[in-house]
Order: C-alpha cells, then structure tokens, then sequence
C-alpha cells in the first residue's frame, strides 16, 4: 500500500494569558491510502488540534503550528500559501465534525450548502452541482433526497445532519476523512447507523478515514490502526489487534479497563485510572503519565519516554516498562491502586 | 425480585402530559405525552436502571418520581405514601429521603456559592445544624465522596467535571437520602472519569445502603451498575427484566437493536456480533404512531402492530415487555 500522509515531529502549541499550552507535542506517523486510523484519547489530549493542524484550521494567534512536518500527496500541507491549503481542505481532506448543528448554516438550504463545495472545487454550475448534490444524499441515506434538498438544517434530526455533513465532506471524494468524534453528540441507535454508514463509504470508495474518539469501544470494530494519545503526546500505536489484546501502555490499559464489557460477571468493579490529566502548560518533565501510573518507577519522573518498538513491527509504545508489564499483572494492580 | 425485598418506590399508572401551545383559532388541545402509563416498582437497596434515547421520557419519570412534575395521573408511593396526593409541606418532608444527582456538573452547582455552601444548601432548609455542626458535615462528605474537606471555600470553577460531579453526589448524600436518582451522572465525563464515579457510587451503596434510580442512554453502563433495568421507548415501558436476563434473553426488538448498538471493545467480538441497525429516526412525542409504539422503526413489525397498542404483560417471572411477538 502507498503511504497517503506522513506526520513529522508536529508541535502546536496555543500562547495564551496563563501561558503557553503544548497541546500537541512532537508527533509522528504515516497514514496508508485506505486505511482506518482510530485516534483515541481524553479531552485535551490533542486528539483534535492535531487534525485541525492538518487541515491548518489552527487560528493563528494565539495558536501556533510551531515545528513539524506534514506530508500529504507529494508536499508539505505546512508550507502551502493560502490558496494552496484552500485547495486541499474539502478537496483532498475533509472533515466531518462532533455537532452537526453548529457545523450547517442555519439560514442556507442544506442543498445550497452540499452544491457550494461542488461549485468551487468542481467548476460545477448550479444545475449539476444539484444534481450531484442529490445523489450524495441518497448516497448517505436520506429518504426522498430531491425533496430534502431544499430543507433548513433545523428541520433536520441530529443524526439527518451528521449524514448532511457527511454528504458535503464526501462531495470531492477526498483521499482522506477526518471524522471528529462524529458520533458522541447522538443517540446510540444513530450512532450505530452513522458507523455501519461510515463503515460501507469507507468500503466503497476506498478512501482513508480518521476516526477521532474518546471511546475505545467504537473504533475497534471499524479501525485497522489505532493512534492513543496523552497530554498531546502519542503514547501507543499499532494495529488494533495488538492495542486490544497485546496492550503495553498503562494508559491504554486503564482506558480499557474503564469501560465495562459485555459479558462481565455481576459485581466486577471498573478498572479506573486515579486523578486528573496533567495541566498543558507547563508539563513535567518525565512521563506524562506519571502522576496517574500504577508502574512508575523513580526514573519515569526524570526522563521522558520515546516512542519505542514493542515486540512486533509497527507496534509502538512509549513507556520506560512496556517489557515488564503484560496486561494481567497491570490489570490486577490497576484494580487495586484505586 | 425476590419476595423479602420490600419496594421503596411504587409507580403506579403513571402518565405526565404537557400541553403544546395551542394554535390560533384551534379548538383542539395538543398534549405531548411524555409518559404514558408507566408502572414499575422500585426496590430497596437495588439500582433500577432506566434506559433509552432522547425523548423517551426517562428524565421526564425520573423527575415525576421527585414531584418536580406533578403527574397528570397516576400514583407515585413512596414507602407507601402516595407522593402526589401530598400538600407542600408534607412533600417537602418527603424530599429529604430522595435526592438527585444531575447530568450537567457544570450547571446543577451555582457558581457564585462555596462548595461548603452548595453541599450545605439541603442541611439549611431540612436541618437546624449550627455552623460547626454543618461545617462538620459537610466535611465529612467531602471526604466520603474523595475530595479533600479542605476545598469548602473554593468555587466550582476551580473544579474539573468529574470533581464537580463529586460535589454534586456530595450534595445529593447531605441528608441521607434512602433513594438518589441518578440523572445520566456520567454521560458529560470522559471515559476514565466515569468509570471514578460510576466506582464511587457503587461503594457508596454498599456502604450506606441506597437505592438509586440510574437514568442513561448507555446501555453498557447502566448493565454494569443495575439489578434490573427498564427500557423505555416514546413514554413507554418496552422491557423491564434482571440484568442478566435482559443481557442472555432480550425479547422486545427494541431492547435487542439498543444491545447490538452497543460499542465492543474487543476487536473479534465487535466484528463477529450481528448489528441490527433501526431504520429511520424517533418519531415526534407529539405524533407517536398508531398501534405499538415503536413500530416505525421496528425489524418485525407487522400487521397487528400498526392497529393494537401491545399489551404490557409478565412473560416469565419479573421479565415484564410490551411487544405482540414476544
């Protein structure tokens, strides 16, 4: 498979009244063409600035894509002039966002607002950008799709606008979708409906999809890779196999361990991680899990984890432990470090 | 459930309609039936958890227990008073014993009050503490619900969520309460914190005995923390049944489609398992279909379900549900 976009070293970071917040803090990996990334992690982790600074919808200030590189296609999103990242966002990468209502504009018809990307990115005119316009909600599922196109957001429900959305980011056929936590704002059948719908697109047309989210859960059914993220750090990667069953970051762990599974026996007490996520500026020095780990150890204070190999290729993990720790010995005194 | 345990909560025919503005010139009144003949018990020492999607009136029966709605009809017994035939000030002796916990931790907690004066807020009007013996108490939860007893003077801003939640639960417990109604607590929290509170309230259950009513829209947490679990579905009752039994033996389609949307974390299992994906979204409270509720959106609907309202009926011992197939 060919590598469809490669992240070096990216920093972003926000210079604000209380100081400077590192929230994204030298990341790096590669994404293949058709793959399903799962981007994983708490609030404030990162997760989303990071694809804001792929897009470059980073606001400039108080933010600020300090260092790094992205490769996409051929060239370097961060070093495009204006009208060259214009090209790619929608074009080339779209993105799809966590509240639907917020994202459509209320006084546009939803027709109006699919046709528009047409007509700019396309060269469509009014007529087949219509059209096409049409077939995309069909596309995404909407019953009686002409008539619809001539309806307000607000008459939409929640999960008619995530698919509305989804329409426009599709509408270029762009090589790569990031879905920001698309799902979290809707109700559990529709969330269902919206990943199957995700799932199919995905299949049909064979483009990469990102899929931003807090809950390990969702992404392990549709995902092939999955990215943890901490503190604006990449802390585990690997394919999701290994994330879930082979897992060697005690943050991975604690994050599954959260979540109550299906068939638990009655009376099973979650697995929680004690305390808060470190404060973004001004981070420690060492780890930056360290306040919350089970395993830490005097060194993990002092010096920063790189992202290592662990035990199979493309199986990544940055924590000074990863060997001595293997899922049931961390379970278990996870389970009583509460 | 078992015979010996007593119920502390009976619902009775319950039904809450709220009127829609009416239109100019319209003669006819418009209701939007929230809930709709509910009936259910609640017994002591157990987590009932309520279940269903927006606008299925879990909030709306949850808030009516607490006569925060006054019902329309219907009884609402609460150690065998009947709350809605209650005056004021009976109610509000009644109240000390249920006590809610709110889904928002960042709008149930006044941000002009000290913590020490939100948690305090129920001993004022219920007790005649003095000072010290309400700055005692309220310490006392603080630690009881894992925070330091001396954060009183601060302000909720300088909480995170999941600690806000803690001072709400801290609130909810000031007069010890027999029944706290959980309101979606977890659902604004991220995913390591839930699992904090969702731990803390079940040690707090054990420790001093109480009954919650826990409303979500999470079927996977709520199988977690529950002994029986009621799934509502457009102001009605779809399912009631054990836990297990609702997990091993789930009969209304309804009930089966929320199980199979639940996220796996478990690569294998999440892509061997069947989904059934409903059609469609929830229809309007305001025009719920004819016939059984939810058969717009149901796989199996037919003939008969578009005409009869299905019955609710126990189809084995304590597994109650409102389907024709069932």
């Amino acid at each position: 498979m060919e590598t469809l976009m490669r992240i070096k070293d990216l920093h972003t970071r926000f210079h604000t009244q209380d100081g400077t917040v590192n929230a994204v803090n030298g990341i790096s990996y590669a994404m293949q063409a058709g793959e399903v990334l799962g981007v994983v992690g708490e609030s404030g982790c990162g997760k989303s600035v990071h694809a804001l600074s792929i897009l470059r919808l980073i606001q400039i200030p108080p933010g600020e894509i300090e260092a790094g590189e992205i490769w996409f296609a051929g060239r370097d999103l961060l070093k495009l002039d204006d009208s060259g990242i214009r090209k790619v966002r929608g074009r080339e990468i779209a993105m799809v966002f966590q509240d639907p209502m917020s994202s459509l504009n209320p006084v546009y018809t939803v027709g109006f607002q699919i046709s528009e990307a047409l007509m700019l990115h396309k060269g469509m005119n009014k007529n087949q950008a219509r059209e096409r316009a049409c077939e995309l909600l069909n596309l995404v599922g909407i019953p009686e799709a002409r008539k619809r196109l001539d309806n307000y957001p607000h008459q939409f429900s929640g999960g008619m606008r995530q698919r509305a959305m989804i329409a426009m980011a599709l509408s270029c056929e762009p090589k790569l979708l990031i879905a920001d936590e698309p799902t979290t704002a809707l109700d559990v059948t529709i969330q269902a409906q919206i990943i199957e719908l995700v799932i199919r697109l995905q299949e049909e047309l064979g483009m990469a999809v990102m899929w931003i989210t807090h809950d390990l859960g969702i992404v392990a059914e549709m995902a092939q890779n999955i990215n943890v993220m901490y503190a604006g750090f990449l802390i585990e990667r690997g394919n999701v196999h290994e994330i879930y069953h082979q897992t060697r970051h005690p943050y991975t762990l604690g994050l599954l361990g959260s979540l109550p599974s299906i068939d638990e026996a009655p009376g099973t007490r979650l697995i929680s991680i004690p305390g808060l996520p470190p404060d973004l500026i001004g981070l420690p020095q060492g780890c930056p899990f360290y306040a919350r780990c089970a395993f830490r150890a005097d060194h993990c204070r002092l010096e920063r984890p790189e992202l290592e190999e662990a035990g199979s290729s493309g199986h990544n993990v940055a924590c000074w432990r990863w060997r001595e720790i293997d899922a049931e010995t961390l379970r278990k005194s996870a389970g009583g470090a509460q | 459930m078992s015979a010996e345990q007593k119920s502390l909560v009976q619902v009775r025919n319950l039904k809450k309609y709220f009127p829609v503005s009416r239109q100019l010139f319209s003669t006819q009144r418009r209701f939007i039936k929230a809930v709709d003949d509910v009936s259910f018990d609640v017994l002591e020492g157990e987590t009932l958890g309520l279940v269903g999607e927006t606008g299925c009136g879990k909030t709306t029966v949850a808030r009516t227990i607490l006569q925060l709605y006054r019902p329309t009809s219907g009884q609402v017994l609460f150690d065998g008073v009947d709350l809605a035939s209650l005056q004021e000030n009976d109610l509000r002796k009644m109240r000390s014993r249920m006590q809610m916990i709110f889904q928002d931790p960042y709008a149930s907690l006044n941000p002009r009050m000290t913590v020490g004066a939100i948690i305090a807020a129920p001993l004022d009007v219920h007790t005649r503490l003095d000072q010290k013996e309400k700055r005692d108490r309220v310490q006392e939860l603080l630690k009881l619900v894992g925070l330091n007893p001396d954060f009183v003077n601060r302000y909720p801003h300088e909480f995170s969520g999941g600690q806000r939640q803690r001072i709400g639960i801290a609130r909810a417990l000031a007069l010890n309460p027999d029944l706290v109604i959980c309101d979606e607590p977890i659902s604004s929290l991220d995913v390591s914190i839930q699992a904090q509170v969702v731990n803390l309230l079940e040690e707090l259950q054990n420790r001093l005995g109480l009954t919650y009513i826990f409303v979500a829209h999470d079927l996977s947490m709520v199988r977690h923390i529950s002994d029986r679990i009621i799934v509502m579905y457009l102001g009605k009752v779809m399912e009631l049944a054990d836990r297990n039994e609702i997990y091993l033996h789930p009969l209304h389609p309804y009930t089966r489609a929320l199980m199979s949307a639940v996220p796996i974390p478990d690569p294998d299992k999440a892509r061997n398992r069947k989904r059934i994906i409903l059609k469609g979204d929830i229809p309007s409270p305001l025009n719920p279909p004819q016939g059984c509720n939810f058969n717009t959106r149901c796989p199996i609907a037919s003939g008969r379900c578009f005409q009869e309202d299905p019955e609710y009926r126990e189809i084995s011992p304590e597994h109650w549900v409102a389907c024709h197939f069932a």
